[in-house]
């Protein structure tokens, strides 16, 4: 092939130039491979600690072991607040191959309603570390669990996982006295001790749940897991046990708490029973109730607010924050109160002409029964309700030894030991008066007082624990809910406790007891249809209140309006008189005049507690007072 | 002139016509044209190569069976190639080189898409091809038979061409984009030239054009080209994103330390913490269970490799043959140091593979045939008077 001249070629020219590349090129090379094993040098030589470090740090995960919260039983041992364990539906978005067609999928099978499927696709897009689990349905039923295990192999990167969650097997009739929980808010958060609750997710938020959440809760453990970047556990390194929390045993009594609650179903209105000698509270109902589980996962709006906004206001606990009169069913308590003070005496007689008159007024402030009752002593003022009786007694005690000696009985003030969230009613006094209207008290108000009227407000609590006071000759004990913590009894002999009420003559408990007797048993009681075949000795007072608001905002239609109109119907009782095992306040809002519904009600509570064999249903207890109603006995 | 030689070379007329030459005792290793040192070494890193894979791709024997099948394949294509007389390889370089141009273009305009870019030329059915590595050989090649027509050191005229003949390609896999890919391309075709005897005042110019041109090529770049660059510079911006990969592999290499966590018990690499890891990143589970020792072993054994493939090009009789072998061999390197750089952190992640240890097919085949013309040109030597 002829060359141009030009274009000559010198091979030992372009050998040598070739040469001399090749060799600064194998420099290059040795420099290029000695920058990479510095390098190299230094990632694992020199920085090696902090490598080591972080390669730890991404395959062991300490992970909390949440404690099984402590479980709450009745004093017979029945399961009132148990932990379920229930299912959620969790991805992770890195492990799915196609994410909309994965929620269609999902949306599908879970049944997921039309105005949910937005949020339950915008949960899945939440954005997290890589490989973590995005929550995106709880508490799954079964059917919903067994759709996504048939579907498994279309649903990469879903998982169901279990956690426990609070469950009330008896929720609406427990609701008030067991409280409920529901989950950590920001500002309980705040105030946790972050390793105790680590991993918990729920906190006591009302009643015996918040009361005891220390001894509840337990104490969070923890492990010590190699995880793979999945996150998936391969395996455990080590580990702390968790604490479980102390399964508490309340003074309630399972079926005596339905009892109560099916006695006032459909009313507004409240039961508490407690045995005196021990103060342990034996039943404790407000109705109407509600679902408590609907708290534990967050209860929705709509929910919410139809709660809010029901005019029976079931949310209201009215056993410990409901302000009632105490109407008639506070003239045993004046009565000791007097005998104390030596005002009267068991013997003292008055003659109630119908009406009772101040000094230097015309006014007259009536008995119930227009004509009077005549000759009037303790045992028959109890009996028969004398209006007139009280009134003269409360005018010559005067308002501050009434305010005294109904102190002693716990008015005015908490008296529970366990109670979340009791309000202390209200015990008026001279003090009060002027702080709270700036006012002088006027005599009126002392003989109102006196009748269970005007300022004075209690709890149906409070009426129970003063009833059981009494019955107990006077000796005072707090009343609980809490039986035993664990396998350790709650102590008798509780902080807090007032002194007794000590009387000149201890055989004057007795007369006031027979007063008592004569509501139900006397041929004059007030309660006298209710005392028909008692079959142990029972004292008992009712009491008629006159009605005023408990809410603040409640309005009222024109089909409620007279409904509502009518008197609270109270009933205070305990029984047997020589052995009191229980005492129970009775309150029922807008029940009409009289005190048969609530008288009833008390006896049924006393039967069920004390006969053997199978008290009445409360379905016939219900019958009987439609039968009776209309029938006035009396205040 | 230059268009002259471009000609005769597009031609594709032998640098010279082959003799039938001197009879003498040839080994066997001759007579198959075969480098013994330079496939035994080879083989060997072929079986460190297996060894780590076994434990990257998660203990899976599959994984080492098919890869093993598959250097089986790019050895015996390899063997084939070396077969081949370097006359041979001048003559089919411009027709290659052309028909890789055709298939960029048609690339571009017909192209499928896959991740983004359009790489991939398929006809349905039969085979799923991307020209762009095609032209990792053909390109250099190509410059090779060029300057082999002109007299050395090149003159500014050449270079204009070969500027042209490697530009192209660039340019068209650089739009399709595949801007890793085309540097490797524009990088094997500039070390001919530099092989070739380019002046040292040319190449200082050259790199401060390169130098002003960075601002350029930064304006044109695709977002997620632009989001490595960055992610390289500092890896903790995005830790989950795109530095999840630095991170993690700087964090299995460091943690190997001196001797390694030992063959299996890598927790970054059995974990699954390293993504990648039996193909682009897998050197970083040879740092977790080897260690420092490891990865100093592995690298001397490809410097001795570059070494033997270096010595083979020196002594390679033909000046086009020194050139394409000289190339082969450096850009075997280029492929260590950037996979190896990147996976420690010191360049930016570009999908490189490391040669003959990563899991994959086409680059251990390219990688052997590039082998196989190396030990050709070498073998045939004696074919080839001076």
């Amino acid at each position: 092939m002829p060359k141009r001249p030009g274009t000559l070629k010198n091979p030992e020219q372009e050998l040598r130039i070739f040469r001399i590349r090749a060799l600064l090129a194998a420099l290059v090379v040795i420099v290029l491979t000695s920058l990479l094993m510095g390098r190299l040098f230094y990632l694992q030589v020199t920085q090696h600690e902090i490598y080591t470090t972080r390669s730890e740090k991404n395959r062991v995960r300490i992970e909390p072991l949440p404690p099984n919260r402590g479980l709450i039983y009745d004093r017979n041992g029945t399961l009132l607040a148990e932990n379920r364990p229930t299912y959620n539906l969790t991805l992770v978005r890195e492990r799915v191959d196609d994410l909309d067609e994965t929620l269609n999928l999902l949306v599908e099978l879970l049944d997921v309603p039309d105005e949910e499927v937005e949020a339950f696709q915008q949960r899945s897009r939440q954005r997290q570390r890589p490989f973590q689990p995005a929550l995106l349905m709880s508490d799954l039923n079964e059917e919903q669990i067994a759709n996504i295990a048939v579907n498994r192999y279309r649903l990469p990167g879903v998982e169901v996982e279990a956690q426990l969650l609070r469950y009330y097997p008896d929720a609406e009739v427990m609701a008030h006295a067991l409280g409920y929980v529901g989950r950590i808010n920001a500002e309980e958060l705040a105030e946790l001790d972050p390793g105790r609750y680590a991993g918990t997710h729920f906190i006591g938020k009302t009643g015996i749940e918040r009361f005891y959440e220390d001894e509840l809760h337990g104490q969070a453990g923890l492990r010590k897991v190699e995880t793979n970047a999945r996150g998936r556990v391969l395996r455990e390194l080590g580990r702390v046990d968790p604490v479980p929390g102390e399964n508490l045993t309340l003074t309630l009594d399972e079926n005596l708490q339905r009892l109560a609650y099916d006695l006032l179903e459909g009313r507004r209105g409240s039961i508490v029973a407690i045995a005196p000698a021990t103060g342990e509270i034996l039943a404790m109902v407000s109705t109407p109730g509600f679902d408590s589980n609907q708290f534990v996962t967050g209860i929705d709006f709509a929910s919410y607010r139809a709660l809010q906004e029901d005019h029976d206001l079931p949310l209201f606990n009215r056993a410990i924050r409901g302000h009632y009169p105490a109407g008639s069913t506070i003239k045993p308590f004046l009565a000791l109160g007097g005998l104390v003070e030596g005002v009267i005496t068991p013997d003292r007689v008055i003659n109630d002409p119908g009406y009772y008159q101040l000094p230097n007024d015309t006014r007259r402030y009536r008995n119930w029964l227009r004509w009077g009752h005549g000759r009037v002593d303790l045992e028959r003022s109890l009996a028969v309700s004398n209006n007139t009786y009280y009134y003269s007694l409360a005018h010559e005690m005067g308002i501050d030894r009434i305010h005294e000696q109904m102190s002693g009985f716990g008015f005015g003030q908490r008296v529970g030991y366990d109670i979340q969230g009791e309000s202390s009613g209200l015990l008026p006094s001279r003090e009060w008066k002027r702080a709270r209207y700036n006012q002088p008290w006027y005599p009126g108000e002392t003989l109102s007082a006196g009748i269970g009227q005007g300022y004075w407000q209690v709890t149906p609590l409070q009426l129970a624990a003063a009833t059981a006071t009494l019955a107990n000759r006077g000796h005072w004990v707090r009343p609980r809910l809490a039986l035993r913590i664990g396998d350790e009894p709650v102590p008798r002999d509780l902080p807090g406790t007032l002194p007794d009420i000590e009387l000149e003559n201890d055989a004057w408990w007795d007369r006031v007891y027979n007063g008592m007797e004569k509501v139900l048993t006397g041929n004059e009681g007030t309660a006298r249809r209710t005392g028909v075949g008692l079959e142990y000795r029972m004292g008992g007072k009712s009491g008629t209140a006159q009605v005023f608001s408990l809410g603040q905002d409640q309005r009222y239609n024109a089909d409620e309006l007279a409904e509502r109109l009518r008197d609270h119907a109270l009933f205070i009782g305990f029984a047997p008189i020589e052995d009191p095992q229980i005492a129970v306040s009775v309150i029922v809002e807008n029940a009409g005049g009289g005190s048969t519904h609530a008288a009833h009600l008390a006896r049924a509570m006393t039967d069920a507690w004390l006969l053997e064999d199978e008290a009445p249903e409360a379905e016939e207890i219900r019958e009987t007072l439609e039968h009776d109603n209309g029938r006035v006995e009396g205040n | 002139m230059a268009l002259d030689k471009l000609m005769r070379a597009l031609r594709g007329h032998p640098v010279r016509p082959p003799q039938s030459g001197i009879k003498r005792r040839k080994s066997i290793w001759e007579r198959i044209h075969i480098d013994p040192w330079l496939v035994g070494l080879l083989m060997l890193l072929m079986v460190a190569g297996l060894f780590v894979l076994y434990s990257a791709s998660g203990q899976r024997i599959e994984s080492v069976i098919a890869q093993g099948m598959r250097f089986g394949l790019a050895l015996g294509v390899m063997l084939f190639v070396a077969q081949l007389s370097p006359s041979t390889f001048l003559r089919w370089a411009p027709l290659a080189y052309g028909l890789g141009m055709a298939m960029l273009l048609a690339v571009e305009i017909a192209g499928d898409i896959g991740m983004g870019a359009k790489r991939w030329l398929e006809i349905p059915g039969v085979i799923r091809f991307q020209p762009s590595e095609m032209m990792k050989l053909a390109t250099p090649i190509m410059v090779a038979a060029y300057l082999n027509r002109c007299q050395l050191p090149p003159r500014l005229r050449d270079i204009a061409v070969c500027g042209a003949i490697i530009g192209a390609p660039v340019v068209l896999i650089a739009i399709q984009p595949d801007l890793g890919t085309s540097l490797l391309v524009a990088s094997a075709a500039a070390i001919v030239v530099l092989l070739a005897g380019l002046s040292w005042r040319l190449i200082g110019s050259l790199a401060v054009l390169a130098g002003a041109a960075l601002p350029l090529l930064w304006m044109n770049m695709h977002n997620y080209q632009r989001q490595r660059v960055l992610t390289f510079l500092n890896p903790e911006s995005d830790p989950l994103g795109s530095g999840w990969n630095i991170i993690q592999s700087t964090t299995a290499i460091g943690s190997g330390g001196l001797w390694g966590k030992g063959w299996l018990e890598g927790t970054q690499s059995q974990l699954e913490f390293l993504p990648e890891r039996h193909t682009d990143f897998i050197i970083a589970v040879l740092g977790e269970e080897f260690g420092l020792v490891g990865m100093l072993a592995l690298l001397t054994l490809y410097i001795v490799i570059v070494g033997r493939g270096l010595w083979l090009a020196t002594s390679a009789q033909e000046t086009f043959s020194r050139l394409v072998a000289g190339c082969i061999i450096l850009t075997f390197f280029i492929y260590v140091f950037v996979n190896v750089g990147m996976v420690s952190g010191i360049l930016p992640v570009v999908g490189v593979p490391l040669p003959l240890v990563s899991y994959g097919g086409t680059s251990s085949v390219t990688l052997m045939a590039g082998f196989g013309i190396l030990m050709s040109l070498h073998a045939h030597r004696r074919l080839l008077p001076r």
